[in-house]
């Protein structure tokens, strides 16, 4: 096992995080405060609880979980779109390097840095609203492991990718309206049939349930099916990953 | 004979494009020397190096290097190549000393050593290892990719066309750098499209070209070859044989005795055209016409290319 190999692309890349850390930081507590004063004071004001949470509360779960979708899209495919972009893969390809290996070390860091940030988001969302946190544990492993899925989904979309508009468009045009639309502001039981019928087919629905009923002990959907669905996703992007690797799609001619 | 460090068994490429870039090649690099693969602007070096470095994914045969299948021992095997590339591909935003120790890392060495300030030193790039690489001209970067093939340390250096485009203090400093790096056991394989440059480093020359490995040989025998001229006379009556007072030059019938063809030395300070000629006329023998290939070197690196791909 190449575990310098591992270390070195893992270094890199979160060095590429610090480069920018100012950005990295103000910008999660910047729009998460946002969230709070709009949603949570204005708006939140006017609403009742939500199966006896206060709304202010309940979005927390929905607005970490929008972040850690798009941010661990965004980190991992950055991460291996930027080498392809500028050529530097060369050395990647030519190292003794195995494609797990490179995985690790890009997945990893995007996980790291995702996970980090969710955590920034959640410590930002306690200076506004009262938080309790029924289940510590399942609410790490799940930030753990959506965040993980959806960086190895991000590494797909990095090397699919042609151009930056590519690679936008996934996390912005895909799942920023699907987490919008999957109940991360609001319990799709609050909404109208067949809306409540079509949102069982959005997948961020089983991610952001899975993870309120973490907090606050009820999701929209049994934590069974949540948990499921997202290793489901996280083994189908394994899958396609090891796919690309070994026909070389995109990487290599 | 020791075995080839490098052997290189039908290996082909044809791109998804559909151009065919490498032909079925077949090449055994020795241990220790210098070999130039020199050919013309895409005539394939650079897609036959990817292919060993294990860039380019080959669309035949099977590569081994030091004994280890690339494919099967993809590990033993990378590690003992260090590959600088033709195009400047760096991180604009690393610094010289980051990039070279994520190389040394990358390849699967701890990235504490001395070896990296040596390597750093030799090419001028001590002073400079704070530097971010935007900021650097464009041989210094180049300088920064050679120092990242060589931070692991590895036995076999592909230098992808080092000297396209770059200035007297780089090639001056690189060169010495290849003879330091020889002396030291390390293999190295170059591309070029300049003859002189091959014939300036090379121990053995290979000649490619639209995707064919015409020949491979010791680059003296090669330039002896290169240096060597014909010259086609074209006899009045056809000749059976040779007559045995032509025995002192080095004559060989063609076109079934039609042609005699006279091989010659045009470095040499006697031809032997003139005692030929005269000798011919002693003998009786009556000629049409004469023809002698051309003059400069390139030309001849021409027609030779031309020569074999024709055959
Ligand atoms: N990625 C590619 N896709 C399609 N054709 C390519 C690619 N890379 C190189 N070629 C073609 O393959 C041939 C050999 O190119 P190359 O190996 O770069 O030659 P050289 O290095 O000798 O200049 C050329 O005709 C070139 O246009
Ligand atoms: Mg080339």
């Amino acid at each position: 096992m190449n575990t310098h190999g591992i270390w070195a692309i893992y270094r890199f890349e979160m060095a590429r995080a610090l480069r920018t850390l100012w950005q990295s930081l103000v910008t999660p507590v910047l729009t998460t405060s946002l969230y709070f004063i709009v949603f949570g004071g204005a708006i939140g004001s006017r609403m009742q609880n939500v199966g006896g949470v206060d709304y202010g509360s309940f979005i927390v779960p929905g607005l970490i979980m929008l972040s850690l979708l798009t941010q661990s899209i965004s980190n991992a495919a950055i991460g291996i779109y930027f080498p392809k972009f500028t050529g530097t893969i060369y050395e990647l390809l030519s190292a003794p390097i195995s494609a797990m290996e490179m995985v690790l070390g890009y997945v990893g860091a995007a996980t790291t840095k995702s996970v980090l940030l969710g955590l920034i988001i959640l410590a930002t969302a306690a200076f506004f609203v009262p938080l309790r946190i029924e289940h510590p544990g399942a609410m790490i492993a799940f930030l753990l492991l959506t965040a993980i899925a959806f960086s190895l989904f991000g590494f797909i979309i990095g090397v699919w990718a042609g151009n930056f508009e590519q690679l936008n468009f996934v996390p912005a045009l895909l799942i920023t309206p699907l987490t919008f639309l999957g109940g991360a502001f609001y319990s799709i039981d609050m909404l109208p049939q067949p809306w409540r019928t079509v949102s069982l087919f959005n997948p961020v629905v089983y991610l952001v349930s899975g993870f309120r009923w973490s907090f606050f002990g009820k999701g929209d959907v049994a934590i069974g099916v949540s948990l499921g669905v997202t290793a489901g996703f996280l083994a189908l992007c394994l899958v396609i990953i090891a796919w690309i690797f070994k026909t070389g799609w995109r990487l290599k001619n | 004979m020791t075995e080839p460090i490098l052997t290189v068994a039908g290996v082909s490429k044809t791109y998804d494009s559909g151009t065919v870039a490498l032909q079925p090649t077949d090449l055994a690099i020795n241990r220790g020397e210098i070999f130039a693969l020199l050919g013309p602007n895409g005539a394939g070096k650079t897609t036959l190096i990817n292919i060993i470095c294990g860039i380019v994914t080959p669309s035949s045969g099977t590569i081994t290097v030091d004994g280890h299948d690339a494919i099967r021992e993809m590990r033993q095997a990378r590690r003992r190549i260090g590959l600088v590339p033709q195009e400047l591909h760096v991180d604009m935003f690393e610094t010289v000393l980051a990039t070279v120790t994520f190389s040394r890392r990358l390849f699967g060495r701890s990235g504490h050593s001395d070896y990296i300030e040596q390597v750093l030193r030799d090419l001028s790039l001590w002073d400079k290892r704070k530097a971010k690489i935007m900021e650097l001209s464009g041989g210094m970067k180049r300088r920064v990719l050679i120092a990242k093939a060589l931070a692991h340390e590895p036995e076999i250096l592909f230098l992808d066309e080092p000297t396209a485009g770059v200035d007297v203090a780089l090639r001056r400093d690189m060169w010495k750098l290849v003879h330091k790096l020889r002396a030291g056991g390390t293999t190295i394989i170059l591309t070029t499209h300049y003859i002189e440059e091959a014939e300036e480093m090379a121990d053995r020359v290979g000649v490619i070209n639209q995707g064919k490995l015409l020949l491979v040989d010791d680059k003296d025998a090669l330039m002896q070859k290169l240096g060597k001229r014909e010259m086609d006379i074209t006899l009045s009556e056809p000749m059976a044989d040779i007559p045995a007072a032509l025995s002192e030059w080095d004559v060989s019938l063609a076109e079934d005795g039609r042609r005699l063809r006279y091989v010659f030395d045009a470095t040499a300070e006697r031809t032997g055209i003139p005692s030929l000629l005269r000798k011919l006329a002693d003998l009786g023998i009556g000629f049409k016409d004469l023809e002698t290939s051309k003059s400069s070197l390139e030309d001849i690196f021409v027609d030779l290319v031309a020569d074999k791909v024709a055959a």
